[in-house]
């Protein structure tokens, strides 16, 4: 595996499955009532968030403390940043701490791979712009996972703003990558040209959605939209909100959060036992500790061997409680 | 006759600048001259002298006058230099990115004896007196011929025009807002109308900001796949669709800068068919490059128009070749290190382009036999003509405008530093074939390479 997290691109099948597979392994530690692994004593993780977040940044705090790592959370607001310091001052003065990984979250597209630039450390992208949010997909996949116990094969329908959407660009590219077939469906005004390159198909109505296994809903973006992009969230709900009459019997339904209440979402199936929502959110805390093992554990003593002796020692303190 | 140099008395005299230079009396022998206008095409000697091109003979038949530099050039290729209708001198306020020295330096060094400068600058050019103080500071610091243009619109805001007259009678070569569109049809229309009166050919940038708001690279698939906004190929063509049908409706002269799309290509060949005055400009970047290069999110690639499709790249090179783009344009616009150090998104647009036109285009197009050499250089001395500055040719008595290039030579673009103040240039870290190792414009040497000029100095 790559040294950085910046995009589904830089995970093979492979990976994934063993992401997945070690998360479980965590999901069995956070189960028990002292839940703190010492992989990562010693180690230290800069989470730097220049946009709002709740769900990602708790999560990977969690994950990290978990983990045993010593971390700094740093949000742009309050910080240097407002100063006007560039990013590659920010970068740089943060990594004078020699952390061994950054969390890093931008409004912009490409960031967190200009960051790897700037680094030595390891970069997790934890959502640049439009662009990417691995490790979202990472839980979206490990949640649907445990819930079905397979991933190829399923059909799973993205509906909503799919153009403002980083969930949508790594969803698609995840669940392809498992073997699951995608379409994303939307009002054509936000669906952007071109996005089939992504893997998957396009649709504008519901009308077909009883094929699919999974609904993914998305979050309806009112903060990235420059204007009229939809007439009215009326007849975006009219058209695309998933309902208790839309979503049939044997399907399930995720959602990234926040939920727009009555926009993409009815209460009704958001509180259905369909609902993958709340899971989802659980899932969050141990995937991202599968991927910092995966980045930071799993590379220690540099070489082929060193490595395998690494990965050996840090599994056997792994199922010990600190 | 003696001393005054036969570029004084070009049309264009008036209207270009430079710092005064002496006249080189330079004998070139045995290069391989070639001038399509000119039917030139084989090895010979040229004497420059009196800034005009004196003599061209056989190879070796010339005699070198008393004082005279000898370039021996069976090696070389000796072009008339190239004209660059498109460039940012940065000046006035941003000094720190490009001035007006090194802009023009770094303009010999690409092979070109003339450029025109674009008024986008703060403060915009769009009154004559700052337009006076820059041809003051031009004939004090420029080493090559530069024309400046002039705004459009008071401080290029689109509400209401310059006053053109007055500008052109200070020597404005052109109008445009170059940067920005001229977004009202009604304002456009009545600068075409007022081209009756002050002459001056009118430059579009042309964007539909209504299509591209907010967009940072060409909408296609990539733009789709990496989540950026897109400025679609038709915020450009519609845009010069309906400025040919007004330069057609009030007989007035327009001139499409930066092409990038085919749609824009298709309209073009169409109004030139139908007899609008309308000419038109490519970039390197445009010819050579498209929107899978931004995939890397390097912000070198990032400019206006945007680098479009393959299918777009492919409709340029047709209408380069063609004559429906009349001409290569660079549109240089060198940015500062810092500002290109930023995400994709908020990195400014634009990149340089002088010193790697040549060789760039050389090496993609005419090396893989794409175009022919003689076309590419012909494009490249076009840019002045819809200008009305006189086009650079190798025949008698002609003003000494000539490059000298090594077509075998290659280079590492960045690798020895640049001429210019800034370095964000798109075909950094490329290996090119082709290097000017000296240019000649208006009769004195304004660039020399410096390994060159140890091997030729007799």
């Amino acid at each position: 595996m790559k040294r950085h997290l910046l995009s589904i691109n830089d995970l093979s099948r492979e990976d994934i499955e063993r992401i997945l597979r070690r998360a479980e392994s965590f999901a069995e530690v956070s189960g028990r009532e002292i839940k703190k692994v010492p992989t990562l004593r010693g180690r230290t993780i800069v989470n730097l968030f220049y946009e709002a977040s709740t769900r990602t940044s708790s999560s990977f705090e969690l994950a990290e403390k978990r983990l045993s790592a010593d971390l700094i959370s740093i949000k742009a607001s309050g910080s240097s940043v407002e100063k006007g310091e560039s990013l590659k001052d920010t970068v740089q003065t943060l990594s004078a701490y020699d952390p061994a990984a950054f969390v890093f979250r931008s409004p912009n597209v490409g960031a967190a791979a200009l960051v790897a630039r700037w680094t030595g450390a390891s970069v997790i992208n934890a959502g640049d712009g439009k662009h990417e949010h691995p490790t979202q997909a990472l839980l979206d996949l490990y949640t649907l996972w445990r819930r079905t116990g397979s991933l190829a094969g399923q059909r799973i329908w993205i509906v909503g703003d799919v153009m403002h959407s980083r969930v949508a660009r790594s969803g698609i590219l995840a669940f392809a990558r498992m073997g699951c077939k995608v379409t994303v469906c939307g009002p054509p005004t936000l669906i952007p040209r071109g996005i089939e390159a992504l893997g998957c198909e396009v649709a504008y109505t519901l009308d077909r959605l009883g094929e699919a296994d999974v609904v993914y809903a998305l979050r309806m973006q009112h903060e990235r939209m420059n204007g009229a992009q939809i007439p009215s969230l009326r007849e975006y709900a009219a058209r695309y909100q998933i309902d208790g009459r839309r979503l049939g019997a044997g399907q399930l339904l995720m959602h990234p959060g926040p939920v727009n209440r009555g926009v993409e979402l009815s209460a009704e199936v958001i509180d259905s036992p369909q609902a993958l929502i709340v899971d989802q959110v659980e899932s969050g805390v141990v995937v991202r500790m599968a991927v910092l093992y995966e980045l930071l554990a799993g590379t220690q003593g540099g070489g082929p061997e060193g490595q395998r002796h690494g990965l050996r020692a840090a599994e056997s303190t792994e199922p010990q409680p600190a | 006759m003696s001393g005054v140099s036969a570029a004084a008395q070009a049309p264009e005299s008036g209207r270009l600048d430079r710092a005064p230079v002496p006249d080189a009396t330079v004998l070139v022998r045995g290069a391989h001259l070639l001038d399509p206008r000119a039917g030139l095409d084989g090895p010979g000697d040229v004497l420059v002298r009196d800034g005009a091109i004196a003599e061209i003979g056989a190879p070796g038949a010339l005699e070198a006058p008393d004082g005279a530099e000898v370039i021996e050039g069976e090696r070389l290729h000796a072009f008339p230099a190239f004209i660059d209708p498109h460039v940012h001198l940065r000046t006035p306020g941003r000094e720190d990115e490009e001035d007006i020295e090194t802009g023009t330096r770094s303009a010999a060094a690409g092979g070109f004896c003339a450029i025109l400068a674009m008024p986008n600058t703060d403060p915009v050019v769009d009154s004559a007196s700052i337009l006076r103080s820059l041809r003051e500071r031009a004939r004090a610091e420029a080493r090559i011929p530069t024309g400046f243009t002039a705004a459009v619109t008071v401080g290029q805001q689109g509400e209401r025009l310059t006053e053109m007259a007055e500008l052109a009678d200070a020597g404005a070569v052109a109008f445009t807002d170059d940067g920005l569109p001229v977004q009202s049809a009604g304002l456009m229309r009545q600068a075409l109308r007022y081209q009756q009166l002050c002459g001056g050919v009118i430059a579009l940038h042309e964007e539909d900001p209504t299509l591209s708001a907010g967009g940072v690279m060409h909408e296609g698939e990539v733009s789709a796949v990496l989540g950026l906004h897109g400025i679609p190929s038709v915020s450009e063509s519609t845009m010069v669709a309906r400025d040919c049908g007004l330069a057609r409706f009030e007989n007035a002269r327009i001139h499409v800068q930066h092409v990038s799309a085919r749609e824009t290509v298709a309209i073009l060949e169409q109004a030139k068919a139908a007899g609008v005055q309308v000419t038109a400009e490519a970039s390197p970047h445009h010819l050579l490059l498209t929107d899978e290069h931004v995939r890397s999110l390097d912000t070198h690639f990032k400019m206006n128009p945007p680098l479009r499709s393959e299918d777009d790249r492919q409709a340029l090179i047709a209408g380069l070749r063609s004559g429906v783009l009349d001409c290569v344009a660079t549109d240089h616009a060198p940015h500062s290190r810092e500002e290109k150090e930023e995400p994709f998104e908020l990195a400014p647009l634009g990149v340089t382009g002088l010193e790697t036109a040549f060789a760039a285009i050389h090496t993609d197009l005419v090396l893989p036999g794409v175009i022919e050499l003689g076309l590419l250089v012909e494009r490249m001395t076009a840019g002045g003509a819809p200008f009305g500055i006189v086009v650079p040719t190798i025949a008698k008595d002609a003003p000494a405008n000539l490059c000298l290039v090594d077509l075998a030579s290659e280079w590492e673009v960045g690798e020895s530093g640049y001429e210019s103040r800034s370095a964000n240039c798109a075909f950094g870290g490329r290996k090119l074939t082709g290097r000017v190792r000296m240019t000649i414009a208006a009769g004195a040497v304004a660039f020399r390479e410096r390994s060159f000029a140890i091997e030729a100095v007799r």
